[in-house]
């Protein structure tokens, strides 16, 4: 790997004369499972590496049923889906948790990371999406908000400007009677990359039969993951039945503008969206009805 | 050029005190500083998980992470499985059942299995899958691991309920 100076500053304003000071050659470590591969592969450069591990804002996680999830930048995987409370209130959040590498990877792999990497087919964007997750960013001009949705900008590009620094990424409170899911297709049984990927989430009717909200987003099927915003919006008022789901699936599908790859083809991959947002509607109702 | 630093870290239940650039992993500095050589440099980007390592109680590879992330963190290593020139159970079933023919990945699997053992004994043949599937075989040994593994939980139920 290339020379590089090491930094691990204990406090955000450090982090952040640090990344002005290095105008662009500065490089966020978070769990380092894209960046160190980066780096060691000349994918990226850096004169220096600011490991953000020690930094409060950045480590911490914390929920309560009032006011949602706050996830510091660099929260290792595991900790989302050791957590019942998280579990049970952000379920598409750790399916993707949960799948991202292996347990290896989990140890120290962010969902900071995953959404700053800002890769088409990142697992944890689409349940963020679906989640209606806000990104917390900090500057040398103060700090501002970005919905998780206008995150991406192209693959491995975000709004993020030379300087900037992701803090934290919120989830709303869970309302009675929701629940999500993230599903993803890969040809082996773990550790690939998505050859499409769906997060859903659905708020019921008290008796469970009718969907009043949804929202959905979908990964590896355009070059920045995608809020489904007309089949979410197509699924407000309609019954939660099999029927319902799969013509959500079918209108995700207008939305999929995926490349042919050796992954899967341009057919394919529009036709996995069809599918597992008909799946993944129906494990979120599911789940929904059971709390 | 970058500065080598000294990095502070309990490796094996012991404070050792190393010299690092910034730019080597955890995997190199075990190897080729600390003369640990039990973690394998198998794909060095994360694949393979030959470099396992039991990072402040959690399993990683050793390749992803910066040696002078290290300090101040508690290491373990396949080298301290064994206890006074006796083997691991672990170990013990992996030699009986033949879990390995090149052995290149096996300190990695030791690792993440016994890792595995201890948080969830119980754990379903699935489980077992689910769980060491950053550990890769290229002997597709993968049967007689998964067997050794389960023959291990078998043994020490045993060793307990007598």
């Amino acid at each position: 790997m290339k020379d590089f100076d090491y930094a691990a500053p204990t406090a955000l304003n450090e982090a952040v004369s640090l990344l002005a000071q290095h105008n662009g050659s500065a490089k966020i470590l978070a769990g380092g499972t894209d960046i160190i591969v980066q780096l060691r592969e000349g994918l990226k450069d850096a004169d220096v590496v600011i490991d953000v591990k020690k930094i409060p804002e950045l480590t911490q996680l914390s929920y309560s049923a009032e006011s949602g999830l706050s996830m510091g930048a660099s929260v290792p995987c595991y900790q989302l889906y050791e957590n019942p409370e998280i579990v049970g209130a952000y379920g598409a959040l750790t399916d993707s948790a949960r799948i991202i590498g292996g347990w290896q990877i989990q140890s120290r792999a962010s969902v900071g990371g995953n959404l700053c990497n800002s890769s088409p087919a990142a697992d944890s964007i689409p349940s963020l999406i679906a989640n209606n997750a806000t990104a917390h960013i900090v500057g040398p001009n103060g700090s501002r908000e970005v919905a998780v949705t206008e995150f991406c900008t192209a693959p491995g590009k975000n709004v993020l400007e030379s300087g900037e620094l992701l803090v934290k990424i919120t989830l709303p409170a869970r309302v009675s009677k929701s629940a999500s899911a993230y599903l993803r297709f890969i040809p082996r049984n773990e550790m690939d990359i998505a050859v499409a990927g769906v997060g859903s989430w659905v708020k019921l009717s008290e008796d469970g039969n009718t969907i009043e909200d949804a929202r959905m987003g979908l990964c590896a099927v355009s070059a920045t993951p995608q809020f489904a915003e007309e089949a979410s919006a197509f699924l407000r008022g309609k019954p939660a039945t099999d029927e319902t789901f799969a013509a959500a699936g079918e209108l995700a599908k207008k939305i999929a503008s995926p490349i042919d790859d050796m992954r899967g083809t341009v057919e394919y991959r529009i036709h996995l969206v069809g599918v597992l947002t008909k799946r993944t509607l129906k494990i979120a109702c599911e789940r929904a009805s059971e709390n | 050029m970058a500065k080598k630093q000294v990095v502070t870290s309990n490796i094996n239940g012991e404070e050792v005190e190393f010299l690092c650039k910034p730019q080597q992993s955890l995997l190199e500095v075990l190897r080729d500083e600390l003369d640990l050589t039990g973690a394998k440099e198998g794909c060095n980007n994360g694949n393979c998980g030959a470099c396992t390592v039991m990072l402040d109680g959690h399993p990683v590879n050793s390749c992803l992470v910066l040696a002078v992330e290290a300090e101040g963190a508690e290491i373990t290593t396949v080298e301290s499985i064994s206890q006074g020139g006796e083997l691991h159970p672990l170990q013990q079933c992996f030699l009986e059942d033949a879990a390995l023919q090149c052995g290149i990945c096996t300190p990695g699997f030791l690792v993440a299995a016994k890792a595995l053992l201890e948080k969830n004994p119980d754990a379903t043949e699935h489980e077992i899958r689910f769980n060491l599937a950053n550990n890769l075989c290229r002997c597709t040994g993968y049967d007689k691991i998964v067997k050794a593994v389960q023959d291990c939980q078998t043994r020490t139920k045993e060793a307990v309920s007598q």
